[in-house]
C-alpha cells in the first residue's frame, strides 16, 4: 500500500487535471491533524458521496469533534471521489485516502460510514473497493479495518448486512466511545476478529449482523430471527442519549462552496407530531430540547471559530421548540448588524410561523416554505398532519402580506388510499394559494411546488402499505404537470424510478445484499444523482439475482407479517404502529403527543433514562415508578 | 456608522491547500477571516449587502503565490499593529499575511494599478532542449493562439522569459514576466502549452505583481 508521501506525489500530477481539486486536499481551517505514529487508534469517518455534500453532514461533524477530543484516538475524513477523480485514481493506482494525513483507508483501525439515506449504498461499496478492503465481512481478516455504519437508513440494516461488520443503531454520541474502547481492548488482547464481533455485540445499540441468522417462510417472508451469540441482544434497541451533549462548535470551514455553508445547530431532537409517513418522526423519539442559553452560547463560539455568515437552527419541527420566540429574539438582538443569516426550516403552517420568520432579517430572500404534504383534509387526516385549507390560505395570505413574493409548497403523492381526486386537489390548492398572492401583491407572486412520492418506510405506521407502481406515479405526475402549467408556478417532481429504488433499499431484506452488490458491479453508483442514476443496472441486478422487485414494494402486507427489520427496535412498539395504521384507515387523527401520551412504547423502553433525567428537557411524561430490579443498561 | 472608512491593503501568500482555491472562494474565505478577526468589515448597502473587499489579479487555480493583494474597507480606524494582532490566530491554513498598509480611500481600484506579474515555473520532469524552446518563444515575431474561441498573440504578453538555476532537487526552473493588465493578461499555462509542457507537470508560483508608477 502507498505511503502518504507517495500518495501526495501522485496527487501532485492529478489534482490540476480534475474538477474542484480542493475536494481532495484537506487542509481547511479547524481540521484536526494528530501525530499518526503516536496515536493508538485511527478512525476514518466516511460520507459516501462527494465532499461538497458530505461536509455539510452534521452527524459526522459531531463525531469528528467528539472522537478527536480523545487523547489516544484520531478521526480523519474521507468522501467519494467524483467520477473524474475516481478514474484518475484508479489509473494512477491511488487508493482512497483520508483528507487530513493522506493515509490509505485500509491503514485505519476503524472505518465508519454514515448512511443517512439508501442511495449511498453503492457508493459505500465503491469506497471499500477503492480502498482495497474486501467488500464482504467474512473475507476480512484481523489486519483489515473494522467496518461500521450508522445513520437513519441503518434502522433497516439488512440490505447492507454483509458489507458492514457492525451497525450502530440510533444516536452515536455515547456508543461510539464504547465501541472504540472495546476495539482497543480487543486489539491489545490480540485475539480473533470473531472475538471482537462478540464483544461488540454486547454493547447496547450495536448490531453485528453476522451473529444473527434469519429464517424465511416458503413465501420468502421472514419467519424469525435467531441470534447465534449469547452476548448479542434480540431485539437490538436503538441507542439514545438521555441529554443532548454540548453541540459541536469547531466546524471545519470548507474552502469551496458546499451545500450548506453555515453553523448548524440542533435546537431539538425528535418530533411529537406523529405524521404517519415520517420515518424521522418515529425513529428519533423522544423529543429532547436544548436550552436557549446553551444554543446561543454555542452559536457565539462557533461563529468566532468559523466566521460563517449563516446559522441553521435545525429540528424536525422548529415551531414546536418550546422557547422558539425567545430564541429568535435573543439571536436577532445579539447578532444585530453582523450581516448574519438565520435559517429556520420546518415551520408549521400557521400565522405564528410568519411572525417568527418576520423577525429574521434577510429571511425574505429564500421564499417561505410550507409542507402541507396533502391537499384535502381527508388525506391530511389519513397521514395525521391535520390542517384546514382555510388555515393554509390564511397563512399564505399573511406570508405575501409581510413582503415575501415566493412560497414553496411541498406535497407528496402516492399516500395510502389516494384517488385521482386527491391529486387533482393538490393542483387546485396550489392555484388557490397563488390566487391569495395575486390578491395581496399582484403579478409578483410566485409559487414553487415540489411533489415527492410517498415511500412506506420501515418503523412507520405505513410500513404495511404497498407503493404506487411507476405507471400510477406517472399518471399522477402527468395530471399535475398539465394542471399546473402556469407562468407563476414552478413544478418539480421525483423520478418514479428513483422512488422505486429508494423503496427497495429501505424495505429490503438480507437478500437485497446480492442486488446491491450486483448493481454496483453493473456500474451503479451516485444513485442520488439524477445524471448518474442507472436504473437499468438495478433492474439487471434483480434479474441476475433472480429476485422479484414487486415482492419488496408492491404487495400489501398482512398485519402479522414479520418484517426484515423487526429485530431492530426504535423503542416504538409494532403494535402501536399498527394501531396508528388502523386509525389512518378510518381517517382518525391523533394530536401532538405532548398533550396526551399515546403510549408508543418508547417510555417503557427508556424508563430508566427518563427517570434519571426528569424535567422539561424531554417531552415525554415523567417516570415516577421505581426502577425494576433488573436494570437494562441502555444509557 | 463611520463617515470615513479605513482602506486596508493586505499583501499575502497563498500556498498549500489554498493553492486550489479559486477567486470567488478566496473572496469568501477572506470575508470569513474578517468575521473571525472581529474587525468591522464594511458591507455594501442594498438588498444583498456584500463585504467591501477587492482582490487584485485572480491567480489561476493550482498556482501558489507570495504577492497576492486584497483591499478591505473597515468601519474603524484602528492602528495597524492592532489590526495585525486581530489576524493573529484566525487566518486559514495556506494564507499568510506578508504586509499591511493603509491606502487613501480615493486611490484607484487595485486591478487598474497592476500591469505585470512575475511567475517562477518549476518543471517536475526533464524537458529536452529547454533552451531551444525558450529561444523560440523569445525570438518569435508572434505566437498566435486561441483561448475560449478567441484568437490572440501570446508573444505580446510575454515580457520576459529566462531559465534560472534549478531547485536543490535538480528540477529545471523558468522565470517569466507576463502582462497583467485588465484587458491583456498572459497566462502561465498558455505559455507552457505553447512550449509543449503539461501544466500538471509543473509547479507555478507567482513571485511579484508589478504596479504602474502612477
Amino acid at each position: 500500500m502507498l505511503t502518504p508521501g507517495e500518495i501526495n506525489l501522485k496527487l501532485e500530477r492529478i489534482l490540476p487535471t480534475v474538477q474542484k481539486p480542493a475536494r481532495y486536499t484537506g487542509g481547511e481551517l479547524n481540521q484536526v491533524i494528530k501525530n499518526w505514529e503516536a496515536i493508538e487508534t485511527h478512525m476514518a469517518l466516511v460520507f459516501p458521496d462527494i465532499y461538497d455534500i458530505g461536509m455539510s453532514n452534521l452527524g459526522l461533524a459531531i463525531l469528528y469533534e467528539l472522537i478527536n477530543q480523545l487523547p489516544n484516538v484520531l478521526a480523519e475524513r474521507a468522501y467519494s471521489p467524483w467520477i473524474d477523480m475516481e478514474a484518475s485514481m484508479r489509473k494512477a493506482g491511488i487508493p482512497i485516502f483520508s483528507l487530513e494525513s493522506k493515509h490509505p483507508l485500509s491503514e485505519f483501525d476503524i472505518v465508519g460510514f454514515t448512511l443517512p439515506y439508501e442511495t449511498l449504498y453503492t457508493n459505500a461499496l465503491n469506497i471499500l473497493d477503492l480502498a482495497g478492503i474486501p467488500l464482504f465481512t467474512p473475507q476480512r481478516t484481523e489486519t483489515d479495518p473494522l467496518i461500521i455504519a450508522g445513520g437513519h437508513a441503518t434502522f433497516n440494516p439488512e440490505p447492507m448486512h454483509s458489507f458492514v461488520d457492525a451497525f450502530v443503531i440510533g444516536e452515536g454520541e455515547q456508543v461510539i466511545l464504547e465501541l472504540i474502547s472495546t476495539y482497543q481492548q480487543w486489539k491489545r488482547s490480540g485475539s480473533s476478529r470473531q472475538h471482537l464481533f462478540s464483544k461488540l455485540s454486547s454493547i447496547s445499540g450495536v448490531y453485528v449482523p453476522s451473529l444473527y441468522q434469519v429464517h424465511y417462510n416458503s413465501d420468502q417472508t421472514v419467519d424469525r430471527v435467531e441470534k447465534l451469540d449469547e452476548r448479542a441482544s434480540l431485539p437490538v434497541h436503538k441507542r439514545i442519549v438521555p441529554h443532548l451533549p454540548p453541540p459541536p462548535t469547531h466546524f471545519i470551514v470548507p474552502n469551496i462552496e458546499t451545500v450548506h455553508n453555515r453553523v448548524p445547530i440542533e435546537i431539538m431532537r425528535g418530533c411529537t407530531r406523529g405524521c404517519r409517513f415520517c420515518h424521522a418522526g418515529m425513529v428519533t423519539r423522544p423529543v429532547r430540547q436544548r436550552s436557549v442559553a446553551e444554543i446561543v452560547q454555542s452559536i457565539d463560539e462557533a461563529l468566532k471559530c468559523t466566521g460563517f455568515e449563516e446559522i441553521g437552527l435545525l429540528s424536525l419541527s422548529s415551531s414546536d421548540y418550546t422557547h422558539i420566540s425567545e430564541l429568535i429574539q435573543t439571536l436577532t438582538h445579539k447578532f444585530h448588524g453582523q450581516h448574519l443569516g438565520i435559517s429556520l426550516p420546518s415551520l408549521r403552517i400557521e400565522s405564528f410561523s410568519v411572525d417568527l420568520m418576520n423577525l429574521l432579517i434577510d429571511s425574505r430572500h429564500g421564499g417561505f416554505t410550507l409542507a402541507p404534504e396533502a391537499a384535502t383534509e381527508h388525506m391530511r387526516n389519513i397521514i395525521n398532519k391535520p390542517l384546514t385549507t382555510a388555515q393554509l390560505l390564511d397563512t399564505a395570505h399573511a406570508i405575501f402580506s409581510r413582503g415575501w413574493t415566493t412560497i414553496k409548497l411541498y406535497f407528496m403523492i402516492g399516500h395510502p388510499d389516494e384517488t385521482m381526486d386527491d391529486v387533482k386537489a393538490i393542483a387546485d390548492l396550489c392555484k388557490s394559494v397563488l390566487a391569495e398572492g395575486h390578491k395581496v401583491i399582484g403579478r409578483r407572486a410566485r409559487l414553487n411546488v415540489g411533489i415527492s412520492t410517498f415511500i412506506p418506510k420501515p418503523h412507520t405506521p405505513f410500513q404495511w402499505v404497498p407503493c404506487d407502481t411507476v405507471a400510477q406515479i406517472q399518471t399522477k405526475q402527468a395530471l399535475l404537470k398539465s394542471e399546473l402549467r402556469h407562468r407563476d408556478i414552478k413544478l418539480t417532481w421525483t423520478d418514479p424510478q428513483v422512488t422505486l429504488l429508494e423503496a427497495w433499499l429501505s424495505r429490503g431484506d438480507r437478500h437485497m445484499v446480492d442486488v446491491v452488490y450486483r448493481a454496483w458491479q453493473n456500474g451503479a453508483r451516485f444513485d442520488a444523482w439524477q445524471d448518474q442514476f442507472n436504473f437499468a443496472a438495478w433492474m439487471k441486478a434483480f434479474e441476475d439475482c433472480r429476485l422479484e422487485p414487486f415482492f419488496y414494494t408492491h404487495r400489501e402486507r398482512t398485519e402479522n407479517e414479520a418484517f426484515p427489520w423487526d429485530h431492530i427496535s426504535t423503542g416504538v412498539r409494532k403494535k402501536y404502529l399498527l394501531q396508528e395504521y388502523q386509525l389512518s384507515k378510518i381517517s382518525q387523527t391523533r394530536s401532538d403527543c405532548r398533550r396526551q401520551c399515546f403510549a408508543c412504547g418508547l417510555l417503557p423502553t427508556y424508563a430508566d433514562l427518563r427517570r434519571a433525567n426528569p424535567g422539561e428537557e424531554w417531552s415525554c411524561p415523567e417516570v415516577k415508578s421505581p426502577p425494576k430490579v433488573r436494570v437494562a443498561d441502555l444509557s | 456608522m463611520f463617515s470615513e472608512l479605513m482602506r486596508l491593503r493586505i499583501r499575502f501568500s497563498k500556498t498549500d491547500a489554498m493553492r486550489f482555491i479559486g477567486h470567488l472562494d478566496l473572496f469568501r474565505s477572506w470575508e470569513r477571516t474578517f468575521r473571525r478577526s472581529g474587525l468591522p468589515l464594511a458591507y455594501s448597502l442594498g438588498f444583498h449587502p456584500q463585504p467591501r473587499l477587492n482582490l487584485a489579479c485572480a491567480l489561476p487555480l493550482g498556482m501558489t503565490s507570495e504577492c497576492e493583494i486584497i483591499d478591505a474597507w473597515l468601519e474603524c480606524s484602528s492602528p495597524l499593529p492592532d489590526v495585525r494582532r486581530s489576524f493573529a490566530s484566525v487566518l486559514p491554513p495556506g494564507i499568510e499575511i506578508l504586509g499591511l498598509d493603509l491606502v487613501p480611500a480615493q486611490a484607484p481600484a487595485l486591478q487598474t494599478q497592476v500591469i505585470s506579474a512575475v511567475y517562477v515555473i518549476t518543471l517536475l520532469d526533464m524537458v529536452p532542449d529547454l533552451d531551444g524552446q525558450v529561444d523560440r518563444i523569445i525570438t518569435a515575431g508572434e505566437l498566435l493562439r486561441c483561448r475560449r474561441d478567441k484568437g490572440y498573440d501570446l508573444r505580446q504578453l510575454v515580457e520576459n522569459l529566462t531559465i534560472i538555476p534549478p531547485t536543490d532537487a535538480g528540477q529545471l526552473r523558468l522565470r517569466t514576466q507576463l502582462a497583467a493588465r485588465e484587458c491583456a493578461t498572459g497566462r502561465p499555462e498558455e505559455l507552457l502549452d505553447e512550449m509543449g509542457i503539461r501544466f500538471a507537470d509543473t509547479r507555478v508560483h507567482r513571485e511579484q505583481l508589478i504596479f504602474s508608477i502612477a
